[in-house]
């Protein structure tokens, strides 16, 4: 008895796990850095710890109230079963059919078509669509990117994507109170050395941890994409969809853009493209071209007898 | 989901539970005694197709192993497709019988985590509509009362009866959240067929 017609993605769950293992060996290099600089400096540990526990700790707040912060910053509001009846209806049978628990539902009023998804646990998520996207896609298109959306929360991306940019957080203040300590304590050799090596310590740290957050972020993308496809059995309305958004994407003016960017990493698409061509080394999400493939690769094994 | 599979963004997908479907010829002699409610006869399961042509080859199939219950195949207007049996409503095991061959046969191809719910009909002498509704991914049972003649209103105080009326036959869902609506589903909007004789 098969349980299920597609087989399992070995290798983008290994290149994923390798750039966690990755991130917290850089986690292991850094702490081990900061003990150096500031416990060989000696009596700064007091001052390291109130220095990274406070930063850290707005992290944590970012994380812990990041429904409603993005909320806000999206300018989505909630809506109830009887403002947004086929909304909800789309989502009740899509989490029943994933069994799990059924996140809020949020509209932002917004032309840009996109959807994201957010909220620290999967109890408390939250998954929002904007009106553009309602206007442009079909409504199979629109339940192929809602199930996205349930995979980004089904695979706690949230929680995952904030530990994950914790680093790059750590290794910014490395550098920062590196800077604050050798102006504290006059311009005598040692601490000019230690301030020389926890700045380029930070800076190398924080280049790599940035690279690496954002390769995480494109697997991610794309494990949300396999696992939305999968569980509405049709990737071909999930690729149409996509094709539909990224071409409307690159016709929207850019100045209303800007102001999504920050909250790409929990975009079905990201909103602001770069035109650079090293662009997609510091993509939050992976090349349309490179999804479609995926996409087109489950549709075939749909498509294979027996 | 356990924390690897989180942390690797691997969803699998969720395969059906089939068995507690068997246990609803009690159920139903309970709904009739203690409720007034009988069955309508009418079944349905409700799947997600997916593309491709095996799963058209197999829906093929299905109508040719349900040709004793007139599988009628309807496609709501949210993208799934409902194959809806009608038997005579005093044979709710036989009704039963044919739903799992359909869950079965989907499992076997390898589709089983497509199946979504499977509603079996009841109704009251006074016009009263009544689905119980079962999750093949929680293996539980809700039931689902629209009001008469409304649109889109549930009988909150019917469906919480019915919960009290066949707690004990059935294994119904604790969390009254994913008892959602299935507005419009086929096999419930239709006139109550007539109390058996």
């Amino acid at each position: 008895m098969a349980q299920t017609r597609f087989r399992p993605d070995r290798g983008l769950s290994f290149r994923m796990g390798l750039t966690i293992v990755l991130l917290f060996l850089l986690y292991i290099v850094l702490s081990a850095a900061i003990w150096w600089i500031f416990g060989g400096s000696g009596g700064g540990v007091g001052v390291a710890l109130i220095a990274f526990v406070l930063p850290l700790g707005l992290l944590w707040g970012q994380w812990y109230y990041s429904d409603k912060l993005a909320m806000a910053g999206m300018r989505a509001r909630e809506v109830t079963p009887e403002q947004a009846p086929q909304l909800h209806a789309m989502v009740d049978r899509l989490c029943a059919l994933a069994d799990m628990p059924k996140p809020r539902v949020a509209v932002a009023d917004t032309d840009i078509p996109n959807a994201f998804a957010t909220g620290r646990s999967p109890d408390r998520a939250v998954v929002a669509v904007t009106t553009g996207l309602g206007r442009r896609l079909t409504d199979a298109e629109l339940e192929a990117v809602l199930s996205h959306e349930l995979s980004h929360v089904a695979h706690r991306d949230v929680t995952v994507m904030t530990v994950a940019s914790s680093v790059g957080v750590l290794a910014g203040l490395l550098m920062r109170s590196a800077m604050w300590s050798s102006m504290g304590r006059g311009r005598d050799q040692n601490s000019g050395l230690i301030f020389l090596v926890a700045t380029l310590v930070g800076i190398v740290v924080y280049a790599v941890s940035f690279l690496l957050t954002r390769v995480l972020s494109r697997y991610r993308e794309l494990a949300a994409d396999r696992a939305g496809a999968i569980l509405t059995g049709q990737p071909a309305h999930l690729m149409s969809a996509l094709t539909k958004i990224s071409g409307d994407m690159a016709r929207i003016p850019e100045r209303d853009l800007r102001a999504a960017e920050p909250y790409n990493a929990f975009f079905i698409y990201p909103a602001f493209t770069d035109k650079v061509d090293f662009a997609s080394l510091f993509s939050t999400h992976p090349p349309l071209e490179k999804r479609l493939e995926q996409l087109g690769r489950l549709s075939r094994e749909l498509g294979q007898p027996g | 989901m356990g924390l690897f599979d989180s942390l690797l963004g691997r969803s699998k997908p969720k395969p059906p539970r089939l068995d507690a479907l068997f246990s609803l010829p009690n159920a139903a002699l309970t709904l009739e005694v203690a409720a007034g409610f009988h069955a309508t006869g009418i079944g349905s399961v409700c799947y997600r197709g997916a593309e491709g042509a095996p799963f058209e080859q197999i829906q093929v199939q299905l109508t040719q192993l349900l040709s004793g219950a007139s599988p009628e195949r309807v496609d709501d207007s949210y993208g799934w497709t409902w194959l809806v049996l009608r038997r005579d409503p005093s044979d709710v095991a036989g009704l039963v019988t044919e739903l799992h061959a359909v869950n079965s046969t989907l499992e076997d191809e390898g589709f089983g985590p497509q199946l979504l719910c499977s509603l079996i009909g009841f109704a009251d002498d006074a016009g009263r509509r009544l689905a119980l509704v079962y999750l093949y991914k929680r293996g539980t049972f809700y039931p689902f009362a629209p009001v008469p003649g409304a649109e889109q209103k549930r009988d909150n105080a019917l469906e919480l009866q019915i919960r009290a009326v066949v707690g004990g036959d059935l294994p119904i869902e604790p969390d009254v959240t994913r008892w959602f609506p299935v507005w419009g589903a086929p096999g419930l909007d239709a006139p109550p067929a007539l109390p058996s004789a």
